[in-house]
């Protein structure tokens, strides 16, 4: 016998087990708690144009998107007829890189990567860029000196000495045009924070509009002050980065690179997509993996897609199984046959519940009435109930053959309930209509179909389904859940119907001679007993006493 | 809606009360008391009546004579030198439960047999029964089974009128050695003659210290006189009800099941007799008694558990406590 204690702490310790898996599974692998969430998904595609430079071999080097917060690259693929492709480093910037010996007219490359929107994805790829010296001619360096001067007076860090650099410009327009008739606006910009050794980079960043074709990358620059930085626009000086703008180019190598070729462009076109929000948590661990990162996937859905159905099924059954377990032991509605109802359920959910119901109803009620002859016959139980599984097929056949006939093509789905099941739930129906009468057949039999209705109505709904299939620990809760109901020792709902008359009669006259209640009477008797033998638990005996106690056990 | 839901509520029994009254349900039942005071394995002695025999006999428990055992087909051919010259006798199955199964015999000419409602059966209808029986049709599960035959009980007379048809018999049930609470069991028309409550048959709450009918009820509802015969219940007293106590205490003894219900019929030749053995004794006892089980177990569970009680001293203990009438 285990004691309370144990049972109790074990109970907790699956039940905590199981929540802190659910919530493991829906932190790392995002899994959603309800279905029907989607994650946002952009497919973008750049396209490369050039013309070969006569027979030479062509090398086209194109830098990959950064990894950045907000977007967790999922995949990626090239298309190009003829080409050799591969991915590689070149100064720890990443690439992709056609080659081809002998490439003949107008060629085009495509290069395509699928991100998903993920607030949770905090990884960048940005490094710091080096301090370079100003080294720019007179008079430019002196003009450049001349805005970096005001609007160091007017800032406090990086991030706002750029503001005021760009406000600068706008406010000493003449020195600014005349600045930019020599450089371009980002370059100018670049100069004018080296002079005030600020490190920062021009990057390039895609705007994410669904359906657009043919864009190019924008120009920003990242302002860094130590290790953070902030992106700017050199246009306007505003800050940051916008929810549908992705980085693309973060380092201070190429964008694009063509060897035996010219005329290149580069265009990219954008598409947006959406997710189950659970497929792409799996998609996301997908590339994590590739990526060769050590993740534990407990999730169902990396089986086999047979498998995976297949456990569908299996992982409701414990949600029949609690809803049978709460309505006999909390609730006591008598069923014939403890988990019949469940298989029943189970069978529901193939046929939908209307069908399902009334093919029940139909092969047990003809059953019962083939049942009520083989009786006469007085045969042996083993083949009674042969007879009664063959019977059974019988019936189911010809519901589903003549409700086909008829064009109810639902009909055929009864042949989706379990036949040994059915015919022992006959058998005991009959068994008990000979016994007890028919009432009590009814009596089981609607208990029966209520707690496999009520179980169909769980297990049919999606939101379990989901969790179900998506949080194994929910296995785990639903255990420890059962447990407890397992040592629940309090009355069922049934009990107090059927003990009414007995309190109202308790309540009402003594038994006998008596002159109290019996029950206050014997916890009376019952407390001067425990004062007469004080030492009554364990705890309570001095050494000696226990040792006797362990001989009276012997 | 709130009407409606008010007058459901009054079918219903407070659940405090019942606490208070110290009324046992189901699941309490079975975790505290069946689960906790009845190790499994020693359930096969009270499911299976051979094993609840031969152990009676190895005790010397008073218990019907077994006349002999049908174990499998062949033995049914060898029915006869079974029987023997026996002109009354009772067939049973050793697992079967709630009295499915059971063929009283009451009287014999050759190869034909007196049934106990006096329908007349033939040798042929015998055998059938007892191979119904081994096959399994009345135990639980279907399970193969065994046929014992045994003497027929002449119940005592003090019970005429008290029973339609059938053996009435007395509950007793004994909680770690000690009866804490009884109640006979009278068949009617409406229970088919068997004894089970639910099916219709009247439970007559026994007081523990003398014996004496405390209240009768039938389908929960108090009742005063008999259904069938219109004898008056109240006036039931046991005969010989220190040996009926005796009888079922030793039982724990006998079988080390802590929660048992013990069925005792009364032979009007050989007094108090063990019928068998219930390790899942119902619950319908504390209508019959009206009083909740649970405050007379757990006076029990109150005392020391290291000092031994004998048998005697088990019911004496329970008469001082567990009585309605004074003497």
């Amino acid at each position: 016998m285990v004691s309370r204690g144990v049972f109790y702490i074990v109970t907790a310790i699956l039940f905590v087990t199981g929540l802190l898996f659910m919530i493991y599974q829906h932190v790392t692998f995002d899994v959603p708690f309800f279905p029907g969430e989607e994650r946002e998904i952009w497919t973008v595609e750049a396209k490369v144009d050039f013309e070969p430079n006569g027979n030479v071999p062509a090398t086209v080097d194109l830098a990959l998107p950064a990894v950045q917060p907000g977007f967790t690259q999922l995949s990626q693929s090239t298309a190009s007829v003829g080409y050799g492709t591969s991915y590689v480093l070149r100064q720890q910037n990443s690439y992709v890189e056609w080659t081809k010996r002998a490439p003949l007219g107008l060629q085009t490359l495509y290069y395509r990567a699928d991100f998903l929107r993920d607030d949770s994805a905090a990884a960048s790829s940005m490094t710091i860029p080096e301090l370079k010296q100003n080294t720019e001619p007179e008079p430019y360096a002196t003009a450049m000196r001349e805005i970096a001067e005001a609007a160091r007076q007017r800032s406090s860090d990086p991030f706002s000495f750029m503001v005021q650099t760009i406000d600068e410009l706008k406010r000493q327009p003449e020195t600014a045009s005349f600045l930019l008739t020599q450089y371009r606006r980002e370059e100018l910009l670049l100069h004018i924070l080296e002079l005030a050794q600020i490190p920062a980079r021009v990057v390039g960043v895609l705007d994410l509009e669904d359906g657009r074709r043919n864009r190019t990358l924008t120009t920003r620059i990242a302002v860094f002050d130590g290790p953070h930085y902030e992106i700017f626009d050199p246009a306007d000086g505003s800050s940051g980065i916008n929810r549908q703008q992705l980085i693309w180019h973060n380092h201070d190598g190429s964008l694009l690179d063509v060897q035996g070729g010219s005329n290149a462009h580069l265009s990219f076109s954008t598409l947006r997509g959406s997710l189950p929000a659970a497929q792409a948590g799996e998609l996301k661990v997908k590339a994590a993996q590739a990526a060769g990162a050590e993740t534990v996937n407990l999730s169902i859905s990396s089986l086999p897609l047979e498998e995976q159905s297949l456990f569908k099924g299996i992982l409701l059954l414990p949600i029949g199984v609690i809803i049978v377990v709460f309505l006999r032991v909390i609730v006591g509605v008598k069923t014939s046959g403890t988990f019949m109802p469940v298989l029943i359920a189970m069978a529901f959910l193939q046929t939908s519940l209307l069908v399902g119901l009334i093919g029940f109803v139909s092969i047990v009620a003809i059953g019962l009435v083939v049942r009520s002859w083989l009786s006469h016959l007085n045969l042996l139980l083993v083949a009674r109930i042969s007879a009664v599984i063959i019977t059974v097929i019988a019936i189911i056949g010809a519901i589903s053959f003549i409700t086909y006939k008829i064009g109810l093509t639902e009909g055929v789905k009864v042949t989706f309930f379990p036949m040994i099941i059915l015919s022992w739930t006959i058998e005991r129906m009959s068994i008990l209509w000979e016994e007890e009468g028919y009432k009590e057949v009814l009596k089981q039999g609607g208990g029966s179909l209520f707690v496999a209705v009520c179980a169909f109505i769980a297990m049919d709904s999606y939101v379990i389904e989901h969790l179900t299939f998506n949080f194994l620990g929910l296995q785990l809760v639903i255990l420890s859940l059962v447990l407890l109901m397992g040592n629940y020792t309090g009355f069922r709902l049934s009990e107090l119907k059927r003990f009414k008359p007995l309190a109202q009669n308790i309540k009402s006259g003594r038994n006998g001679d008596e002159t109290e209640l019996e029950a206050d009477r014997l916890k009376r008797e019952r407390k001067e007993l425990k004062a007469e033998q004080p030492a009554q638990q364990p705890w309570q005996l001095r050494r000696g006493d226990r040792l006797d106690e362990r001989e009276d056990q012997r | 809606m709130f009407d409606w839901f008010k007058r459901t509520l009054t079918h219903y029994a407070n659940p405090l009360d019942l606490m208070h009254f110290g009324i046992m349900g189901m699941n309490q039942r079975n975790v505290n008391y069946i689960g906790r005071y009845n190790q499994r394995r020693l359930y096969p002695l009270v499911d299976n009546k051979l094993l609840t025999k031969r152990l009676a006999m190895e005790y010397g428990v008073n218990s019907p004579k077994l006349i002999g055992t049908v174990e499998d087909q062949h033995d049914i051919d060898d029915i006869l030198n079974i029987l023997g010259d026996k002109t009354e006798f009772c067939i049973k199955p050793a697992q079967g439960s709630g009295g499915k199964g059971i063929l009283v015999v009451t009287a014999r000419s050759g190869e034909s047999f007196i049934k106990g409602s006096g329908q007349a059966i033939n040798m042929h209808d015998l055998r059938r029964h007892l191979s119904n029986i081994l096959a399994g049709l009345f135990s639980l599960g279907g399970k193969q089974d065994i046929a014992l035959i045994e003497d027929l009980i002449h119940f005592d007379p003090v019970f005429e009128g008290y029973s339609y048809e059938g053996v009435p018999d007395t509950r007793v049930i004994v909680f770690k050695g000690f009866p804490v609470m009884s109640m006979m069991r009278l068949s009617t028309k409406a229970s088919d003659g068997k004894a089970n409550l639910h099916q219709g048959a009247v439970g007559v709450g026994i007081c523990i210290r003398t014996g004496k009918a405390v209240r009768a009820v039938q389908h929960n509802d108090p009742i005063e006189y008999h259904p069938d015969t219109g004898k008056d219940l109240f006036k039931l007293q046991v005969p010989h009800w220190h040996e009926v106590l005796t009888l079922a205490a030793s039982c724990y003894n006998m079988s080390g099941l802590g929660y048992i219900g013990t069925d005792i019929v009364l032979d009007k030749n050989r007094g108090p007799m063990l019928l068998e053995l219930n390790a899942r004794p119902g619950l319908a006892i504390q209508t019959a008694n009206n009083a909740g089980l649970v405050p007379r177990l757990r006076l029990i569970e109150a005392l020391s558990k290291r000092r031994g009680y004998s048998v005697a001293e088990r019911v004496a203990f329970a008469q001082e406590h567990f009585g309605v009438y004074n003497g």
